[in-house]
């Protein structure tokens, strides 16, 4: 869900830079040039006159990649402009417009700009919609934010609705509801892109999608070498990728490419971390765009990586036909029961071998947020390992205290410093 | 053996305190001033605990610095540590059996977890400051008392005036409805050690209970609220004279076993 276009933190765009960052990597320089691709082909679709849609992050890319619709992904433009410094400006719009200030912070400045409003990050600018695609498997505050834009430009909005699923595995009933669907949004979306569905389109974007998650597993795979061979941060910018281009083949060979220079890092033990390692934790939801420095800061000092986030199972999924398929979309953090979000959590905990947690109890994603106290306490029963909270946004800069962080952090290292001993000393 | 004198400082929100060990053992002198960090307090501090202890700075072996401030103390101290950690250090001093400290300090409430004398786990509030140190001065003030008194005057209560809002802003606007409808300030001070109680067993509850537990910072000498948490909490709860000294005295013992090594 959260994701922007930036390389590292410690070369992020978001703040005004002393030094020079380093160049990127032909992977990462390639991840780049995809996701700028998607913008740029949005604009030429309008210059042509063709629709434009906006769509959540996890829509079937699949079926619009199919029918040749330019679409956009407002998440990774909202991540974009709040890691610009442009997002408490643009949620203040949106709230001058009547949105209630406790309503995420990227349907904030998503309807914002839909109203209107243009941001100062030119790389993030879109063209306006002629129709949207909501999933809401992502979040359910995803309905009204996109029946907001749909109702603001009068325009279509084909919808897919995820409900919640209180059990791990999805049942058949459900894949029928999906479905049903899905074939309905084909039929709406074939009259907007005025052309029949084609099936071999189709299948070759489940090909690429299937490939592009496949790479992005590997890639993600690679934070559990220790020392890591990259920041866990970087898979954040990388998410940028997979939210807005699954369905393309260079995105999967910009993941594949990384994938080679990682293999590269591990065969000859460097990093491209910038700090040596000592502690590796799990940061837990989306990352404060807007402070995205301040976050780094206390993890580099005290050599902190983050060697696992939930986006890895959460966006690797890998299917066979329109059925798995239908499955594979009813899986993402927020549609998901509380047991199924653990074992995703502890599976890749234990695979990447951390030593912590942090939790970001993120103000803009109450159902992410709600059930993360539960969580931490599983954690910590499971995994042994000390966990910590703070307190912050992913778009809204309000909603986060530098000092406090900064206490929090140095609390988990002091922590997992002794949580090392004792296990040490045990055995 | 040459005798080592460290230095403590915790440089809180609202209050600097400084406390020097002789061998990681003894208290030599300590000191407190009632503004915290930002402020003239920890530099005060710092002179008045060498005042008492009748030393320089140069003195000491070791400085270690923690609380909201302690990155202010750079050049001063020799290392800084979170509070978390200097407070279970300082409450496994007084309390050796100790396994949760609770401490609520001017604008945070901690709840740590504690194996062996060191933290191994914690939770903190988020960032409201309800059920803090702040939301007692906030009440004091509305209802026209010192906030040292608050204690004394809730033990007088006959009834509990519950006060319901977890905000400090609206709690507020709740007392001074409930003294517009002519309650008894000692049963309005009740409610609100309560209101603090419930506030402070969520989180506690949180990450688990295990006694002993010891109650450290300045909300400590509140026996009002130390009482409503006991039995919120259905646990017996320590405190010590040294309560607001607490974190100050972890930093010092830290600092000897940094001295020591």
């Amino acid at each position: 869900m959260a994701e922007t276009e930036k390389t590292t933190v410690a070369a992020t765009e978001a703040a005004p830079v002393k030094k020079a960052p380093k160049p990127a990597s032909p992977g990462t320089q390639a991840l780049r040039k995809v996701v700028s691709d998607v913008y740029a082909a949005a604009w030429t679709a309008k210059e042509k006159g063709e629709p434009v849609g906006w769509s959540s992050s996890k829509f079937p890319c699949e079926i619009a990649e199919a029918l040749g619709l330019a679409v956009v992904y407002p998440e990774n433009q909202a991540a974009g402009i709040a890691a610009q410094h442009d997002g408490e400006r643009m949620c203040q719009a949106a709230e001058e417009l009547g949105f209630d200030n406790d309503i995420c912070g990227y349907a904030r400045i998503s309807l914002a700009y839909a109203s209107g409003v243009e941001t100062t990050n030119e790389s993030r600018r879109v063209p306006m919609p002629d129709f949207v695609l909501c999933c809401n498997n992502i979040c359910n505050c995803m309905t009204k934010w996109y029946e907001n834009i749909a109702r603001m430009h009068n325009i279509p909005l084909i919808m897919i609705d995820v409900p919640y699923n209180n059990e791990v595995t999805v049942s058949d009933s459900q894949v029928a509801y999906m479905r049903a669907q899905f074939d309905d949004a084909i039929h709406q979306m074939e009259k907007i892109a005025g052309r029949k569905f084609d099936e071999k389109k189709f299948e070759q974007a489940c090909a690429n999608a299937n490939r592009t998650a496949k790479a992005w597993l590997k890639v993600c795979d690679y934070l559990q070498y220790k020392p890591a061979p990259m920041s866990g941060f970087d898979l954040f910018n990388h998410m940028a990728d997979v939210v807005t281009a699954r369905g393309k083949t260079a995105t999967a060979e910009a993941f594949e490419l990384l994938a080679t220079e990682l293999e590269e890092h591990v065969k000859n033990g460097t990093t491209t971390a910038p700090f040596p390692e000592q502690y590796r934790v799990m940061f837990e939801g989306i990352p404060c765009w807007p402070d995205l420095r301040a976050l780094f800061k206390p993890l580099k000092a005290n050599g902190v990586n983050v060697t696992a986030v939930v986006y890895a199972p959460a966006f690797g999924f890998v299917y066979d036909d329109m059925d798995s398929m239908a499955r594979a979309y009813c899986k993402a953090p927020n549609s998901v029961c509380i047991e199924q979000g653990v074992e995703w959590r502890e599976g890749i905990c234990r695979d990447n071998k951390v030593d912590g947690v942090l939790v970001h109890y993120n103000r803009s994603c109450k159902p992410w947020s709600g059930y993360m106290a539960e969580m931490q306490r599983r954690f910590t029963k499971d995994l042994g390992v000390p966990c910590a909270g703070f307190d912050g946004d992913q778009a809204d800069p309000r909603n986060f205290n530098q000092a406090q962080y900064e206490t929090r952090v140095q609390g988990l290292v002091e922590a997992m410093e002794e949580t090392k001993k004792l296990k040490e000393a045990r055995a | 053996m040459k005798t080592i004198y460290t230095m403590g400082i915790d440089v809180g929100s609202t209050a600097s305190k400084c406390i020097i060990l002789k061998d990681g053992k003894e208290i030599v002198a300590k000191s407190l001033v009632d503004v915290g960090a930002g402020t003239s307090g920890p530099a005060r501090a710092i002179s008045e605990v060498l005042e008492a202890a009748g030393m320089k700075k140069e003195d000491m072996d070791y400085i270690l610095a923690t609380g909201y401030g302690r990155n202010s103390l750079e050049g001063v101290a020799d290392h800084q540590m979170s509070e978390l950690s200097c407070h279970a250090r300082g409450a496994y001093f007084l309390f050796p059996n100790v396994h949760t400290v609770i401490d609520i300090g001017g604008q945070d409430v901690k709840v740590v977890q504690i194996e062996n004398g060191v933290m191994v786990n914690f939770a903190m509030n988020d960032k409201c400051a309800a059920g803090t140190g702040r939301f007692l001065d906030v009440m004091a003030r509305v209802l026209e008392v010192k906030v040292e008194d608050l204690a004394k005057l809730g033990a007088e209560s006959t009834k509990n005036v519950p006060i319901s809002s977890t905000c400090t802003v609206f709690a507020e606007s709740e007392v001074i409805s409930q003294l517009s409808q002519g309650s008894d300030k000692r049963d309005i001070i009740n409610g609100i050690h309560h209101s603090v109680a419930s506030r402070v067993v969520g989180l506690a509850n949180r990450l688990g209970v295990r006694d002993d537990v010891v109650m450290t910072g300045g909300v400590a000498q509140n026996g009002g609220v130390v009482s409503a948490l006991q039995e919120a909490l259905g646990h017996t709860i320590h405190t010590s004279p040294l309560t607001q000294y607490n974190g100050a005295l972890g930093a010092a013992l830290y600092a000897y076993q940094r001295a020591s090594r």
